[in-house]
């Protein structure tokens, strides 16, 4: 039988800052409904390299790429994808939450939505609940959803941010350390939810942390100074790695 | 060869007074009784100023009353006073001024802040900030001789010709008005407005500017939804800074508004401002009466300007206090 293709993929790809080159010669494959985690030392080009996912890498100074991004085959830096239809197509959660401070929790989660032209409310009303729910935060702010969204707790606004990013209902999540300013409550939930998101979405998760890689996804991919030194199965990753520098990795060694 | 750190004995204890630590209270006390007296004298001064303004306008406010703000005759000759077409030309200048520059200044620093390659953006903040240090006669000068010859052959023209059926551009065109002066008010405090709002803006921090662009923002459309709300506060600061200039302009408004005290539609028509009374008049003032009209109209500039200010600030304090919330 064979592999079904990926929803996302990565072809030679290679990201540059300037006349630094971050990210080098990464081919990569994210099965459809599936949680894929990046590991690696801190600096090694995971955010970069998930930056290039949905063109917000070159956003940043001096940044460009080579190679191909395909999302369901088609390249993404085609010269007729427009880097903003693409972007909701891919959402993204960053390292520190964040809400926009002036707008309240109902309208944070319907921003990215009035981005796309008007509604009807009640359709509004039901993405918003939805996304919240799917975000497992509704039973906690169903009550205050015209509340400011910094009256939430850290975690509760990432999971905010979170639920306004899947709102205009994308494909992949990109999750950038997404719980790397929680506190232990926080980060299980995001982990938890995070399983249960790869039923709709496939996800592609930068994280620092080994348990939590193990805990959530299904596949791993170990970064080491730009280069992808080795992808596969979490659980192969994590109890056969076949490179060297990604058991030392992940046993502590160094990192 | 061991040094020992333990003394064998306890060092004798410094004589009173003399101890090293004791000292930098002193200092510390000497300091803060210093800029307390400095912070005191703040409103001292402020108290002192109200006195003295409202002890020289005394025989103005004991004969006029508060019909003082509401009359519309001023004539030394006859003795008879009143403030309404000053406080209006003074509110009236410096709102146009604002409608002007508000837009302009805070679509420069949105330009210098989010889309000018970057090579130039330090520069052109350079630049505009230099606007602000030139001394208002100057600018008063440069009205007089490039503005108003420019206003007057072409735009005043324009404007009458387009928009001449509001009352506000209709009537014979002179030269120095109201709109001359209310547009070198926009133009002398545009430098303020665009520079504390550039601040502002480059305060609003990278991530909220990311979070919009990865929900498939445009940049501008980051700019609306994400940065200009989080920066709403600052730049309505900035925006009361130029307010306060634009209140208190004296010599480039007195050079451009045409110094008649009359309250017309047209802004073709020449006006009058409290602060250009006030400078025009005091070296000339002949009798105590006048020169007490002049000191009312001093308390009530102050006033003004204060009132104005404070409103501000509590709008501020507002919007500042009280994020989201809002349903549309
Ligand atoms: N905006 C930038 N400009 C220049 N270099 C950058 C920029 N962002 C990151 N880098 C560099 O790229 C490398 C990879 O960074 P990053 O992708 O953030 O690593 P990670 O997320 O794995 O910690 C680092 O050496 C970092 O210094
Ligand atoms: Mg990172």
């Amino acid at each position: 039988m064979a592999e079904p293709p990926p929803r996302l993929a990565t072809v030679h790809l290679t990201a540059v800052y300037g006349k630094f080159t971050a990210v080098k010669d990464v081919s990569l494959g994210f099965r459809a409904n599936t949680v894929n985690a990046l590991i690696g030392p801190s600096g090694c080009g995971k955010s970069t390299f998930l930056r290039t996912l949905n063109r917000m890498h070159e956003l940043s100074d001096g940044g460009w790429i080579t190679g191909k991004v395909l999302l369901d085959g088609e390249d993404i830096y085609g010269s007729r994808v427009s880097p903003m239809q693409l972007r909701r197509r891919i959402g993204m959660v960053f390292q520190k939450p964040t809400p926009f401070p002036t707008m309240s929790i109902y309208d944070n989660v319907a921003a990215g939505l009035r981005l796309n032209g008007r509604r009807p409310r009640g359709e509004l009303d039901e993405i918003v609940e939805r996304s919240l729910r799917d975000a497992a935060l509704w039973e906690e702010v169903k009550d205050r959803l015209q509340a400011s969204a910094l009256a939430l707790s850290g975690g509760q606004q990432q999971r905010l941010c979170i639920a306004r990013s899947i709102a205009p209902r994308p494909q992949v999540v990109l999750l950038d350390e997404p719980t790397a300013s929680l506190d232990p409550g926080g980060t299980q939930r995001i982990e938890e939810l995070v399983f249960e998101l790869k039923k709709d979405y496939t996800i592609v998760i930068v994280t620092h942390n080994m348990q939590q890689a193990a805990r959530v996804s299904d596949t791993t991919s170990f970064f080491y100074m730009g280069a992808m030194i080795e992808s596969g199965p979490t659980r192969q990753i994590f109890t056969a790695p076949r490179e060297e520098r990604t058991e030392a990795y992940i046993t502590g060694r160094f990192g | 060869m061991a040094t020992t750190i333990l003394p064998d004995a306890p060092a004798p204890a410094p004589a009173e007074g003399t101890s090293t630590l004791a000292g930098s209270r002193r200092g510390d006390r000497l300091f803060k009784g210093v800029l307390t007296v400095a912070a005191l004298a703040v409103p001292v001064l402020m108290a002192f100023l109200v006195y003295e303004l409202y002890v020289g306008s005394r025989l103005a406010i004991e004969r006029y009353g508060l019909g003082f703000v509401a009359g519309t005759t001023w004539d030394p000759v006859a003795e008879e006073f009143g403030a309404a077409p000053l406080i209006f030309g003074t509110l009236l200048s410096s709102l146009l001024a604002l409608v002007i520059a508000v837009p302009l200044s805070l679509g420069v620093a949105i330009y210098l802040t989010e889309f000018a390659p970057r090579a130039v953006r330090q520069p052109i903040a350079f630049i505009i900030e230099l606007l602000a240090a030139i001394p208002s006669v100057v600018y008063g000068l440069w009205g007089i001789f490039v503005l108003i010859p420019l206003l007057k052959a072409h735009v005043f023209p324009f404007l009458r010709d387009t928009l001449g059926f509001l009352p506000f551009f209709q009537g014979p065109i002179y030269g120095p008005s109201m709109l001359a002066a209310s547009i070198i008010l926009a133009i002398m405090i545009m430098p303020f407005i665009m520079s504390v709002a550039r601040e502002v803006l480059l305060a609003v921090p990278g991530s909220q500017r990311e979070a919009a662009l990865a929900l498939g923002a445009t940049r501008w459309e980051a700019v609306v939804s994400a940065i200009l709300p989080y920066a709403r506060s600052g730049i309505l600061g900035a925006i009361i800074l130029g307010l306060g200039r634009a209140l208190g302009e004296t010599m480039a408004v007195t050079m451009l508004i045409g110094n008649r005290h009359e309250i017309a539609a047209s802004l073709f028509a020449p006006g009058y401002t409290m602060a250009a009374v006030i400078a025009n008049e005091f070296s000339e003032a002949a009798t105590d009466i006048h020169f007490a009209a002049l000191t009312y109209v001093a308390l009530v500039l102050f006033l003004v300007t204060v009132t104005v200010n404070a409103a501000a600030r509590l709008l501020i304090w507002r919007v500042g206090a009280g994020g989201g919330g809002k349903r549309s």
